[in-house]
């Protein structure tokens, strides 16, 4: 809002540009050029082959009826050196591809309150690369490219050392990671839908107190993957269809004092792994038809997983140790066979979530192939008789008998 | 019509059948006779194909019974002891034979049925019967068709004396028709006035083929039984 | 052949055993379903219906029936009949009915309440369990003689393959950890058509779980259509080569 009234207040005084192929003002970078900070660049429909485009003052450009800008696979296509700088409504295609650099198709260099809203982005290496941004936002941006493999693509929305960034409403598809993060603080990720992108959908590393709110993540190689952070807010997303051995709804590792809310997790291979994380809400989530609900591995402690619903999971809970620091209560699970006689809605005797075929698959994965026969059933319903082999304490005391709405 | 060359037959170590040889023709009224364990039913079963012989071959009007199965529209078989699918009527058997055999050739021949006032109970479950109705209505099966062959195993057994005499008739009837009837029954006297030739069996071995009038004149004895009774001491 | 069928039917409509076993399984499908507000949950409790009792059903009611029908088989065989067709008869029967059971009985539950994938996939491979075990009960009862033992010899084919031929492979499994166990593993469950008809049915109800858990030559071989369309083929060989084995020893079995 501020951003865009400073914007505004700017433009009040300021010449327009108007750029439009087969007239004297053909190239945007002559436009720029000639611009004065502050002004606004009108840019029309047609396609504009240039060399890389750079944006070193505060100017409005903006694409009228979709104006691609080209970078004939070569270059990288356009950086912004500049503060309270919008780009807005372009098609930006083809940038360049190399093996050692970084080449994206809108970089921000070294720069605050900068806004990229409703591009196209197509077939890019990177697509749009902020470093030493402040206070910037990309929002409604369309992103796809055709990533095969890991190493000859890269990020969607990618972000290094940067504060305070707005990434909001942007599609992301076919790239390595859809949004990246690293040393990011203070930023928020709203509403963005990330999938089919060959390794994560989001890549969030050493970056503390950020925010990722009501976000899709679907059909990405290996889900998300949140790490070595803390203060990490997670509410209201979506984890859709994340397969693999190595894919997860999310992947949590060396993880801090951050909460885990109000999420879906539907049909994951596995909906959380946990591993090495201290003092973790997970609460009021909902997982449902994933192979494992959660993976807790034994580094794990004080985390609290509370009012979840647990429905139709291969398993519900899977660990590698026996000692478990972690707390599980008043949950849902829909696998609970106990008994409600008081009527209060809580189970009168606890749920073990831990199922023995859990723990026999997780030591001999190839058992899977025997899950759900005759003998699966009679080996976890003799530990429920005669318990010795799943962790004495990891277990709900209060489980509930109907699911959260 | 029917001939056995050299038919053998075990049941794992034991020999039920040893070599036996015999040929029955049109007209014939066969009894074939020999203690209990003699290889009798396995020798007719294995006329109608239900049992397998392991070496020598049968064959019926000059063709191999082997691999043959449209040859046993020609024989009428008399079971020894005709179980049936409990739940289904003597009706509903009746029907269901009729319906399997296809009988085109001629009449059916539903003398029997009549005469055991069978018709009667058509409505009776199979297994509800007694041992002699299931014998009337097996024997009503075996004429059913008119078949050129009747093998009846044991057939009075079980029956009063009355049916039984009902049956002789009928067998004496289709005899005088031209019939091959082959009989097997430890009830010798029964069989008296109707015999023609005698099969006797013993230990899977066919002892003697005869006709009764050569029995006769071999033992000099005039009744059946007791030319059998003569037969067998004279074995010992 | 159609007549012997249709008398073989008619029989089998008027045993009770049928009708008691589609009660049974109708009475335990809607109340699973009714009980459980979760379909999904009920489909669950419904697959150990489909995977033990299913088979276990099948092979002892057939065994027994092809016992008891000992004289109609007898009486059917001094007839001008072929054996081939009088067995293909009987199995015809006993199959179509057990279908026909287990379809009213399970599958229309199932197709009410949760006419998904995975509900249609146990309803297939209730279909094809009960072929398969109304086959192998018609093996078993051709090669023994003694009623006692032939049905001795059904329950413990039943047991060996939907329990002890299982606690092998899962024996073996941990003995050979260290070795990629995934191809023999697939091979395994080819020699089981329990195995098989379960693992048709995970992919529908497990396949976040299986994506994880095992590798490429999994998902290779039974994750696409061929494999999908292998996997049924070998249940139907499962189906008839104990059938097909049945009949030739009936041909020359002695009555």
């Amino acid at each position: 809002m501020l951003i865009s009234l400073v914007v505004f207040t700017i433009t009040a005084h300021a010449k327009t540009w108007i750029v439009r192929p087969a007239t004297p003002l053909q190239k945007l970078q002559e436009a720029i050029n000639n611009a004065m900070p502050g002004d606004t660049i009108i840019v029309e429909h047609g396609v504009y082959r240039e060399p890389t485009i750079v944006v070193n003052k505060p100017l409005y450009i903006k694409g009228v009826g979709c104006p691609v800008l080209d970078g004939q696979k070569k270059n990288e296509i356009m950086v912004i050196k500049s503060s309270h700088v919008v780009i807005e409504g372009f098609s930006v295609q083809h940038s360049g591809y190399s093996g050692y650099n970084d080449i994206a198709a809108i970089r921000i260099v070294n720069s605050r309150n900068v806004t990229i809203r409703n591009n196209k982005l197509d077939d890019t290496f990177f697509g749009i690369y902020s470093q030493h941004a402040v206070s910037c936002t990309i929002a409604n941006n369309e992103l796809r490219s055709n990533a095969i493999n890991e190493v000859t693509s890269a990020n969607g929305i990618h972000c290094w050392k940067s504060d305070s960034m707005q990434i909001m409403n942007n599609t992301i598809t076919g790239h390595r990671d859809g949004i990246y993060f690293e040393f990011v603080t203070h930023s928020t990720i709203k509403n963005n839908v990330s999938t089919g992108n060959v390794r994560y959908g989001l890549h969030f590393m050493f970056s503390n107190d950020d925010a990722y709110v009501g976000n899709q993540f679907r059909n990405n190689g290996a889900g998300v993957a949140v790490m070595f952070s803390k203060g990490v807010t997670m509410v209201q997303n979506i984890f859709f269809e994340n397969w693999g051995s190595a894919a997860y709804g999310i992947l949590l590792k060396e993880i801090s004092d951050s909460r885990i809310q109000h999420n879906r997790f539907v049909r994951n291979t596995t909906g959380i792994y946990m591993e090495g994380t201290n003092r973790i809400n997970v609460t009021q989530n909902v997982f449902y038809n994933n192979g494992w609900a959660l993976k807790i591995q034994a580094s794990c402690n004080d985390n609290t997983i509370t009012q979840n619903n647990f429905q139709a999971n291969s398993f519900d809970v899977a660990t590698n140790g026996t000692l478990v620091l972690n707390t599980f209560n008043s949950n849902y699970w829909d696998k609970y066979e106990g008994y409600d006689l008081n009527h209060d809605g809580v189970g009168d005797v606890p749920y073990r979530p831990v199922s023995v075929y859990a723990m026999i698959a997780e030591r001999n994965p190839v058992t899977m192939m025997l899950f759900r026969s005759f003998i699966a059933s009679l080996l976890d319903k003799a530990e429920k008789t005669i318990p010795g082999f799943i962790p004495e304490n990891l277990k709900d005391d209060q489980p509930r008998m109907k699911a959260f709405k | 019509m029917i001939i056995a060359t050299n038919v053998t037959k075990r049941f794992s170590k034991l020999t039920v059948l040893d070599n036996v040889s015999a040929t029955c023709n049109k007209g014939q009224t066969i009894s074939l006779i020999g203690p209990n364990g003699s290889g009798k039913t396995t020798f007719i079963k294995c006329l109608l194909g239900m049992v397998v012989p392991d070496s020598g071959f049968i064959t019926f009007n000059q063709q191999n019974i082997a691999h043959n199965w449209l040859y046993r529209s020609n024989i009428g078989y008399m079971p020894q002891i005709g179980r049936y699918p409990e739940n289904m009527t003597i009706a509903q058997v009746l029907d269901m034979m009729k319906d399997i055999r296809k009988h085109s050739a001629g009449p059916l021949d539903e003398e029997l049925i009549q005469l055991f006032k069978l018709d009667g109970m058509m409505n009776k479950r199979m297994g509800t019967l007694s041992g002699g109705t299931r014998q009337k209505v097996s024997a009503s099966l075996a004429f059913l068709f008119n078949p050129d062959v009747l093998i009846l195993d044991e057939p009075t057994a079980g029956l009063d004396p009355l049916s039984t005499e009902i049956l002789k008739d009928k067998i004496r009837k289709e005899k005088q028709q031209g019939k091959l009837v082959l009989i097997t029954s430890h009830i010798l006297s029964d069989l008296d006035d109707i015999v023609t030739e005698v099969i006797y069996m013993e230990e899977g071995k066919l002892r003697f083929h005869k006709s009764l009038t050569q029995l006769q004149e071999d033992t000099g004895e005039n009744k059946l039984s007791r030319a059998i009774a003569h037969v067998m001491a004279a074995a010992k | 052949m159609k007549k012997i069928i249709k008398y073989v039917l008619l029989d089998l409509l008027r045993n009770r055993i049928i009708i008691a076993f589609t009660v049974f399984l109708a009475v335990i499908s809607f109340s699973v379903f009714n009980l459980e507000d979760n379909p999904s949950k009920g489909i669950l409790s419904l697959l150990n219906l489909v995977l033990i009792i299913v088979p276990l059903v099948s092979i002892v009611f057939s065994t027994i029936y092809v016992y008891n029908a000992a004289e109609f088989i007898e009486l059917l065989v001094s007839q001008p009949l072929r054996r081939v067709n009088i067995w293909l008869s009987i199995f015809t029967g006993l199959a179509s009915s057990m279908c026909v059971a287990f379809l009213v009985g399970c599958g229309l539950p199932v197709l009410i309440y949760a006419p998904t994938d995975v509900g249609l996939m146990m309803t297939a491979m209730g279909l094809l369990l009960t072929i398969v075990f109304v086959s192998i009960a018609l093996l078993a009862s051709v090669l023994t003689r003694d009623k006692a033992k032939g049905i001795g010899v059904a329950i413990l084919l039943w047991f060996y393959f939907t329990l002890i031929f299982d606690g092998i492979v899962l024996f073996l499994l941990f003995q050979f950890m260290d070795y990629p166990m995934e191809k023999p593993m697939v091979v395994f469950s080819c020699l089981n058509p329990v195995d098989l008809a379960r693992i048709l049915i995970l992919l529908k109800l497990d396949i976040s779980a299986l994506m994880g858990a095992t590798s490429a030559i999994f998902s290779n071989f039974f994750g696409n259509q061929w494999g999908m369309a292998a996997t049924v083929l070998i249940m139907i060989a499962w189906a008839f080569t104990p059938l097909w084995w049945s009949v030739r020893k009936f041909n020359r079995k002695d009555l």
